[in-house]
């Protein structure tokens, strides 16, 4: 056709995956809209599902169904028995422990619950800001690897005085991940690089140049050939902030922080209003006159920074050893961490400790009723992908659809939308599961 | 066929788009159904079309309560339609797309494609449309491709056709070709439901007119009524339709564009060494077909679009090079042609929405932290002298119609100190009143002195506002001429054909839309 037209522009190669993206705008914004009743009640229908999983895996519930109709009464005295045992031990284990021999000990569960969070917290930020901002970054992974390797590194090889040692660690630990997102993000912003390949990809890499370095001598400096480093020095440990057996250190007090900030940023700063901008419409923000490509960089280079925090405070605060398994899955449950928080500071914090209780809470209750600590992966799972399809939600209770605009006009578009949101979400979780395989 | 509709009622939660609509269309009638942006004219198609079903009410062909459960079943009852938005492939050729969906078949999953080609060239030849059976819908001008559409619904045996904005992308003569096959088709017995907002071919066209407003029938009117007459009648109250203005004072000129060439990413001239200057204090519209290079011409001046030679200069800056943002701080002020991906962000709240190009200026922000207050302060301010009708500034702007929507824009543009005004299409899908407003906003920002430079595709708008007009075709101007230049050159300019010659054509043949403005002339005075 000789007569110029917008319409060709669609035509254009790569139309397919810029398409691709405007739907995943769509999608990452209905995220954002979940309100929190829906949050709640797919935390209960979590527990529900999960209570058949405990129920089914339970011998003694499974001999009284033998002779169910002889003695219904059997199964479901067992069944509320068990149920019950498991979800306290589960509470008891996450929270307070009323169970246990010394006051000490009962409130143990809490420090240990708020230890897990303090990660999964700081990473859960770095990813909140990447899905406000309409990004998907799923190399939490690997940028909290590069975050513990620097804050690691510095913490061993360096002798410093106490204050300076730790701060030093703890801003190498910004550092290397800000380089791994900036990676992600530079690319994206200079030739628009989908985001979400690179950081995978990033997280490979970062995974084979932590095995790396772990076989190199300078690297490791313990004079053994295991993969693993030497322990950092204590004036760059975290320091612990209550005394004897607790491991709570002041990463938590980092995560405090850090989460202000990250509300201050998104919702008081200019760069959290580009950023949002960007997130919401980033055709507007550019003809507004928003340096998009920039604003882009800088979204993964603080998200990235964000997670590399999240490794830092890790290493220096709990594991002290550098290893190729450092990260966990960690960067994975940031993501379901940021997600089930609605990407929101707040949202996010309270979301780190909740995934950060089932995990305590799981090693009590397989411990002490035999419900394998898996349920709490079944738990995380379910919660986010009924947060992912609010619809479903809303059909398994009867809500009306919140959007009142929601018409017929358009059913085929939105169960499209639907079904894509239900399908990142399960293959979130199925990165979360290998990530977990450790 | 006859077409009637009884109470037809359609609510959307609790919104009732359609309520209680009453209409019947005699065979062989052109029947109008005139009504405003949102005013439940689309609805109602749709629901004819069976693309909805009636909450109460019902249809009736030839007297017969029908029940469509998809618009397959409207098709087998004989309605065809012809949406604003054609629903053709560009790819395929005008035989394939007449057949689509309904191919005639020799033998299992074997085209006859002998037939389809015969079918589509009875109904041209019954009908007079001059269309190349093999030429691929893509290479086809617009109003080619909307005659296909047409054939598509004839095609399949439509006794009662629906046209739906069917003008809004032609040119004058074009909407001349397009008056003249719904003539043919009325005088062959075919109903036609024609639903428009422009007030000139009501009536140069129909035979019967319905006005809605709000989802309801409001009155029924004829041919006869004047365009003031159905324009109170659409809207609900005494309107004017042109807005008054003083003459323009220019004053020396302060924009200038030479030269200017924009590529598509693909390579394609979009704008093809495009120059214009203005002066402070005049409004130049640039009237044009859509896709002619119009939307290249305003981004390249913001800077969404790289040019690929020639200069901008604004009071003797050279923009080259600026970024969008160093532009828009030396003064552009600047209205996207589409406000939902362009100019608004949907989630933001109004107050976000109105400093969303100075977010990061002075006094809105320290250069670090945004001062939520002053923003506030600010948009109620100015949403209160543009007339925006809100809840508070703190909702989301996706909460406003579109003509507040648009509002708000003007506010974010017009209250700082601009030094040349952009706008395209600032008026496109806005209710009436809205468009008075645009337009007095647009007017009075000229007579502060502000160079204006609007794109619009209609002409009405061009007329009303322009006090000189370049008409844009294929990418270049084909001329720049005064404001009071007459509708049918600038019909013929839209075509391509230089000023000169465009007068001279003009002048030896009129069209029908031309015609019936000259007897509502002749008839006003008396």
């Amino acid at each position: 056709m000789s007569q110029p037209s917008p319409e060709n522009s669609t035509a254009e190669p790569g139309g397919a995956l810029k398409e691709a993206e405007g739907r995943l705008h769509l999608a990452l914004r209905e995220l954002g809209r979940t309100s929190w009743v829906i949050t709640l009640l797919s935390i209960f229908v979590a527990l529900v599902i999960g209570a058949v999983l405990i129920l089914a895996t339970n011998s003694d519930v499974r001999e009284t169904l033998g002779y169910f109709f002889a003695r219904p009464s059997d199964f479901f005295v067992t069944s509320f028995e068990v149920l019950r045992d498991a979800y306290s031990a589960l509470f008891r284990g996450a929270v307070y422990d009323w169970n246990a021999a010394s006051p000490e000990r009962s409130i143990r569960p809490i420090t240990e619950t708020m230890v897990n969070a303090v990660p999964l917290i700081l990473a859960g930020l770095g990813i909140a800001i990447a899905f406000r901002s309409g990004m998907l970054n799923i190399g939490g992974q690997g940028q909290i690897i590069l975050g513990a390797t620097f804050g690691g590194f510095i913490g061993y090889s360096l002798q410093l005085p106490m204050g300076a040692h730790v701060t030093l660690a703890v801003l190498g630990g910004l550092l290397g991940g800000a380089i791994w997102g900036g990676i992600a993000g530079v690319l994206k912003a200079k030739t628009g690089a989908n985001e979400v390949i690179v950081t995978i990809m990033l997280n490979n890499i970062a995974l084979l140049l932590i095995a790396w370095l772990l076989r190199q001598q300078w690297f490791v400096q313990t004079g053994s050939t295991q993969p693993i480093s030497a322990p950092v020095h204590e004036s760059a440990q975290l320091f612990g902030l209550l005394p004897g057996s607790f491991r709570l250190h002041a990463g938590i007090l980092i995560a405090v922080a850090a989460t202000f900030l990250v509300w201050w940023l998104m919702e008081r700063s200019t760069l959290g209003f580009e950023f949002r901008a960007i997130g919401e419409n980033p055709d507007a923000a550019r003809t507004a006159g928003i340096n998009v490509a920039k604003a882009t960089a800088l979204v993964l280079i603080i998200g990235g920074g964000l997670c590399g925090l999240a490794g830092a405070a890790h290493l220096l605060g709990t594991e002290y050893r550098l290893t190729g398994g450092v990260a966990g899955s960690l960067g994975f449950d940031a993501i379901t961490v940021a997600l089930l928080g609605r990407s929101k500071p707040l949202g996010t914090f309270l979301a780190g400790l909740l995934f950060g209780g089932l995990q305590s809470g799981g090693v009590l209750m397989q411990a002490q009723t035999g419900a394998s600590v898996d349920i709490v992966l079944v738990l995380q799972s379910v919660i986010v992908l009924l947060i992912a399809a609010p619809p479903l939600v809303r059909t398994i209770f009867f809500l009306p659809s919140t959007d009142g605009t929601e018409k017929k006009k358009n059913p085929r578009r939105r169960r499209l939308r639907d079904s894509e949101a239900e399908q990142a979400a399960s293959e979130d979780k199925a990165e979360t599961t290998q990530g977990a395989g450790r | 066929m006859k077409l009637e509709l009884q109470g037809v009622t359609k609510r959307f939660g609790t919104f009732t788009a359609n309520d209680r609509i009453d209409l019947s269309v005699e065979p062989g009638e052109i029947h109008a159904l005139l009504g405003e942006n949102g005013a439940g004219k689309s609805t109602l198609m749709n629901t004819i079309y069976g693309l909805y079903s009636p909450d109460e009410g019902q249809i009736l062909l030839d007297d017969q309560p029908v029940d469509f459960t998809g618009p397959g079943d409207a098709v087998r009852a004989g309605i065809g339609m012809v949406h604003q938005h054609f629903m053709l492939i560009p790819v395929f050729s005008v035989t394939e797309s007449v057949m689509l969906g309904y191919e005639p078949t020799k033998g299992p999953g074997m085209i006859d494609f002998a037939e389809a080609r015969q079918r589509v060239r009875d109904i041209s030849a019954q009908f007079g449309f001059d269309v190349d059976l093999d030429a691929k819908i893509e290479d086809l001008p617009v109003g080619a491709q909307q005659r296909v559409e047409i054939i598509k619904a004839l095609s399949r045996n439509a006794k009662i056709l629906i046209l739906d904005e069917p003008t809004a992308v032609l040119t004058p003569q074009e909407t001349d070709e397009l008056i003249a096959i719904m003539r043919q088709l009325k005088e062959a017995g075919t109903s036609i439901l024609f639903i428009t907002h422009k007030l000139r071919e009501v009536r140069a066209i129909a035979d019967k007119i319905t006005v809605i407003r709000r989802g309801a029938v409001v009155g029924e009117a004829t041919p006869e009524s004047t365009e003031t007459e159905l324009a109170s009648l659409m809207v609900g109250r005494e309107v004017s339709l042109t807005t008054e203005k003083e003459p323009a004072t220019p004053e020396d000129t302060s924009f200038e564009v030479e030269d200017l060439t924009v590529l598509s990413p693909t390579g394609k001239v979009m704008l093809d060494e495009v120059s214009l200057s203005m002066r402070r204090g005049e409004i130049l519209c640039v009237a044009g077909v859509d896709g002619n290079g119009q939307t290249e011409l305003t981004e390249a001046i913001l800077g969404v679009q790289e040019a690929a030679s020639g200069s901008i200069r604004l009071d003797g800056q050279d923009l080259k090079g600026l970024s969008v943002k160093q532009r828009i701080n030396a003064g552009i002020g600047f209205v996207p042609e589409d406000r939902s991906t362009d100019g608004v962000i949907a989630g933001f709240s109004i107050t976000e929405n109105f400093v969303l190009d100075q977010y990061d200026q002075r006094p809105y922000s320290n250069g670090v932290a945004m001062r939520h207050d002053v923003m506030r302060a600010d948009a109620q301010e100015q949403t209160a002298r543009f007339d925006v009708r809100m809840g508070t500034v703190d909702d989301p702007i996706s909460t406003l119609s579109g003509g507040n929507q648009q509002k708000v824009v003007l506010a974010r543009e017009m209250s700082r100190n601009i030094r040349l005004f952009v706008a395209s299409q600032p008026t496109r899908g806005l209710d009436v009143g809205s468009i008075e407003f645009v337009h007095r906003s647009i007017i009075e920002e000229r007579d502060k002195g502000t160079p204006c430079l609007i794109v619009s595709t209609e002409l009405d708008e061009v007329i009303n506002l322009a006090d000189r007009i370049a008409v844009m075709y294929r990418g270049r101007i084909v001329g720049i001429v005064d404001g009071d230049t007459d509708r049918d050159v600038l019909g013929l300019m839209l075509a391509g054909v230089p000023a000169d010659e465009a007068k001279i054509q003009a002048a030896q043949h009129q069209t029908a839309l031309g015609e019936a403005d000259e007897i509502a002339d002749e008839e006003a005075p008396a």
